[in-house]
Order: structure tokens, then sequence, then C-alpha cells
């Protein structure tokens, strides 16, 4: 299946991938409407230090700790891609205990938030793909 | 093929899981002397809560049992296993013929023998749907909740019942709470934030005897309440497995296949004892992960696929009034600490390997510690202290990033929970 791959030779740093991955979720059709005075809270996130950067994500893994840890059974693996449940999360976090890359983050509301390759709010590829400058994180298969 | 479960929680439905991804046609029959469908044990706190409902508590869809195609015996006790004839005779006479069984009988709460208890009202234990709707039932107004245990089990239902307008108070034996879980310090942060919740504590005391509904400690203080809330453990249910001559200790003795001593005969979940690879003991591990990667190993296996389920580590990540903990692993070694009073981080290592955790507060990205220590991974082959200061991919070598970020996440290699990456 197609997984979002990162390169960090090719990351700039710029966060746009968090931006456009906020964005994404907002339903809303003007990006700096939608973001402006807002704190993001993004799915993807960019980790930095000392001039290397790298945006993370859900990896979609095979054997998803997350899941087979979900303590409600809202965490799913459907078609490949690992999802949540919102109604069914209650913020037990041990998912965030769980996934071994970082993916997993508390949500405003308090259920988990997690990458979902924007397959609830748009189709085709994920937001943070189309939005990187310059090609550091793409969206492909690779020889699964 | 037959395959019979006793049990129908986490383990079981990991077990279902896994034979049907191998065995489509086989006749799964699940036995389980709860009514419900799969539910999660967890959730009975939220329950109380009210942030949860029992259909948001099921643990699978409503299609669960259809879409595997598993003959339900709900209600029914599974009293004795006959290992000759390879049947489960149930408690109305009716036998189940298996080839492969998995003994998934979880655990029982633990009732201390204390004098009086017998005579005292309105006492409930809290490990099931049916605890929490009975204890539900006895609520009133201004009741005087009395909960032995400042555990996981204790303190989640202290939660649970703090919007009923009730008083809660707490007694254990151990001067801390959480004690099984959290070092002093912690322990301490806990115990504050949970008295700014107005929950009241007697710890490093002892509930001596009863008289009616009153609790006499061992100071000769006298605890007058309404309602008991007895949370002091859980014990194994191995008594199937031990009748028959299987290996049991507190807990049914399994093997990193999730096999007992009898032939064709597994056990994963509350029931077992295993291997905590941080510490390198054998012992309970009564947690929902765990539960679910052992039925899914024992049932790999039953249907005729090798696997093996050697990364089990306690662990656990619980929130109470807000405020989020979450451990693994075993606190021995050096300590790496930091802590403002509120917030709380210690890691334990020794001989080049994460031992364990304890965070309070600032939980992101947790699962990088875990990793860490499921993996054994050598703490000099990544920036130790980075990642002490911050969890995350950084701290790793460049190489190591590239086949995590970008690599090809390998297939199923043996063990369900060895996620490894190659280019």
């Amino acid at each position: 299946m197609k997984r979002v791959y990162v390169n960090e030779k090719w990351c700039l740093g710029c966060h746009l991938c968090e931006y456009y991955c906020a964005f994404a979720s907002t339903g809303e059709t003007d990006m700096a409407r939608a973001l402006k005075d807002i704190r993001i809270n993004p799915r993807i996130r960019v980790e930095e230090c000392e001039g290397i950067s790298f945006a993370v994500s859900c990896r979609h893994c095979p054997e998803p700790l997350c899941v087979k840890g979900c303590i409600t059974g809202a965490l799913r693996k459907i078609d490949g891609i690992i999802t949540v449940d919102r109604n069914r999360c209650i913020g037990c976090y041990t998912c965030i205990l769980s996934c071994p890359y970082g993916a997993v983050s508390p949500s405003e509301d308090g259920a988990i938030q997690k990458c979902e390759l924007c397959i609830k709010t748009h189709e085709g590829t994920p937001r943070c793909v189309l939005g990187c400058p310059n090609g550091a994180i793409v969206f492909e298969e690779r020889g699964e | 093929m037959e395959y019979v479960i006793i049990g129908n929680s986490t383990a079981a439905v990991g077990a279902v899981e896994a034979i049907r991804r191998n065995d489509k046609t086989g006749k799964i029959v699940i036995i389980s002397n709860e009514k419900y469908h799969v539910y999660s044990r967890p959730l009975i706190s939220y329950l109380l809560l009210g942030k949860t409902d029992e259909e948001r508590m099921k643990y699978r869809n409503d299609d669960f049992y259809s879409e595997h195609r598993c003959e339900l015996k709900l209600g029914r006790t599974a009293q004795r296993i006959d290992v000759q004839e390879k049947r489960v005779i149930l408690d109305d006479g009716e036998s189940v013929s298996y080839d492969r069984l998995l003994v998934a009988s979880g655990s029982s709460p633990v009732v201390p023998p204390i004098p009086g208890l017998e005579k005292v009202r309105n006492k409930f234990t809290f490990t099931t749907l049916d605890d929490a709707k009975s204890l539900e039932k006895a609520l009133f107004e201004n009741a005087r909740v009395l909960i032995l245990g400042a555990g996981l089990i204790g303190l989640k239902c202290a939660e649970g019942l703090s919007k009923r307008n009730v008083e809660i108070i707490c007694v254990d034996l151990s001067t801390r709470v959480l004690s099984s879980i959290l070092d002093d310090q912690s322990s301490e942060i806990m115990k504050q934030h949970l008295e700014d919740h107005h929950i009241s504590f007697y710890l490093g005391r002892q509930v001596t005897g009863f008289k009616d509904n009153v609790a006499c400690l061992d100071d000769n203080d006298e605890i007058p309440f309404d309602v008991l809330v007895l949370a002091v453990g859980v014990r194994p249910n191995v008594n199937l497995i031990k009748d028959i001559g299987g290996k049991t200790n507190r807990g049914i003795l399994i093997d990193e296949r999730c096999r007992t001593s009898i032939p064709d005969i597994y056990a994963a979940g509350d029931c077992c004892e295993s291997m905590d690879i941080s510490s390198g003991q054998i012992k309970q591990m009564a947690l929902l992960p765990n539960a679910y990667m052992q039925g899914e190993c024992a049932g790999m296996n039953m249907s005729g696929v090798d696997c093996i389920f050697d990364k089990a580590i306690p662990m656990n990540a619980i929130g109470l009034f807000g405020k989020h903990i979450m451990t693994a692993g075993t606190y021995t070694g050096q300590t790496y600490y930091e802590s403002d009073g509120k917030d709380y981080k210690k890691l334990f290592y020794s001989n080049n390997r994460l031992n364990g955790f304890i965070l309070i507060g600032n939980i992101e990205k947790a699962g990088i510690y875990t990793a860490l220590i499921r993996e054994k991974t050598p703490l000099d082959t990544l920036d130790f202290e980075l990642i002490c200061k911050t969890p995350g991919l950084m701290a790793f070598s460049r190489e190591t990033r590239a086949e995590k970020l970008g690599g090809v996440i390998n297939e199923y290699l043996g063990s369900p929970v060895g996620i490894s990456c190659v280019e």
C-alpha cells in the first residue's frame, strides 16, 4: 500500500506539512483564514535539532502495537490504514505509550489523534505531501 | 479443526483474530460465564463517570462473532477439562470437544479474609460490568464510599465515583498510592493531586475488622461507611489447568508460544504468568496489551503458524482527574530525573539498556522510551542525553532514522511485536 515517507536530506524544517495537516482537518477552503490565531496541533510533527529536521507521522505498521494495545477497540486497521473511532476513544493514551515512533498524540478534546492519510477529509494524496515545497515527503508504494 | 476458547475478553479476541488469519473454516467455540458481547473491562470506571456507555464499551463491533464465525456459549461456565477425551465439560453437563483449547479465563478479585466482612452491607468488587452496575445501584447522595486499595483499580473506581456526589475514602496497607507502579516521589505527587480532587486517604493502615458498616483500622481509628469497594488485587483463575495437573504458580505457566504444560492447551491473558523481559522475571502482568498479544500468539500457534511472543513488559497508561501517568519496565539501575513538583520524569538504566520509566504530566512520545525497553536497544547506539530530555527519533543515528522513516516495514516475522524495519 501507499505510505507517507520522508527524506530528511530534503527537509527544510519549514513546518508547512504541519500547517497543511492542521488545515486538512478544518474543512475550510482558505488556509490563512482557517489557521489564523490558532495554535495548531498537527498529526505530523517535525523534529529538529542542530540543523537536522524531518517530519514524523504514523507508519501504519503491519503489526501495529497501538491497535493491539488499544483498550477500547477504538483503534482499528482497515485496508491497511490505522484509524481511530473518536467516539470510542476515552483518552487513556495506551497507544501513546505503545507507539515506537511517537506518532500518536492527544487532541484538543482528549481523544487521541494520528495520521489517517487524510482518508476522512480528502481524496487522493495526503495534504502534508501536497504541501511540502521540497519533495521531502512523498506518498508512494515501496516494495512490499 | 475445532478450536475452543474459555473466556470472552481481550485475549480471546486476540486469539480469534489470529486464528481467522490462518484458518477460515475451522470451528471456533467461545465459552464465557459472562453474558455480554465482548466489552472493555477497564472502561467500567468510565461508565460510572458517564464518559462512555454500554454500546461504546464494546471492544469489537456487533458483527464480530458472525464475521469471525464464532459459536458462542455465553452465561455458561467451563467446569473441567477432560484431557483424554479432549473435551471441555460445562456446568449443565454439556461437553464441547476441541483439537486446540485456549484458556483465557482471566482473573478474579481478591476478597481479603477480614473478620466481619460477611456482615458488611453494600460491598462490591470492581472488575466486571456487572460489578459496576451493582455498585451504581447502591449509590445515593452523600453516601460514604470506602475503597479498600489505592492501586490502579481502586483509584480508577474513585475517579469513576467522583461525579456522583459521594464522599470517597481510600485505605491501603501501603504508605503510597499506586505503589505497584510509582516510586515515593511520584506517588506523593499523585496523592496530592487526588486529595485536591477530594479523595481522602488512610495510607499505611490496615482494616483489621468490620463492625457492620464500620471499618476498624489497626491504629484503632474507625471509619463508618455506606458502600464498600474491595480493590486489593486480582488472582489469576488457574483452576481449570491446575485441576488437570498443568503447571501453575500464582498464574498458569506458559512458554513463549503461550502453550501450557499440557499438549494442545494454550493459555493467555490475566490467568497467566509470563516473562517480563525488562527484569527477566516470570510474573503476573495483568495488562490489556499483553493479554491481546498473548491471545494473538496463542491463536497463531493454535492455527498452525509458529509464533513467539517474547516481548512482554509491565506497562501502564493511566489518567486520573486529567493527570496522565505512563510507566513501563523495571525500576532498577541509575536514574535520569526531572520534576517541577507537578510533572515528573524518571528513567532507569543500567548495562547500556533502558530498564524502565515513570512519567507524570508530559507523556508526549512516551512510546519511544517503551520501545527502547522492549527492543533492548543498546543506549550507546543513540544520543542518550538527548533522548532523556526529549524522546524522539532525532536521538537515533541517521541510518536508523532512514530505516525507520523511509524504509519498508517488514511483514510478520515470528514475533507479533517484532516490528523491524529494513531499507
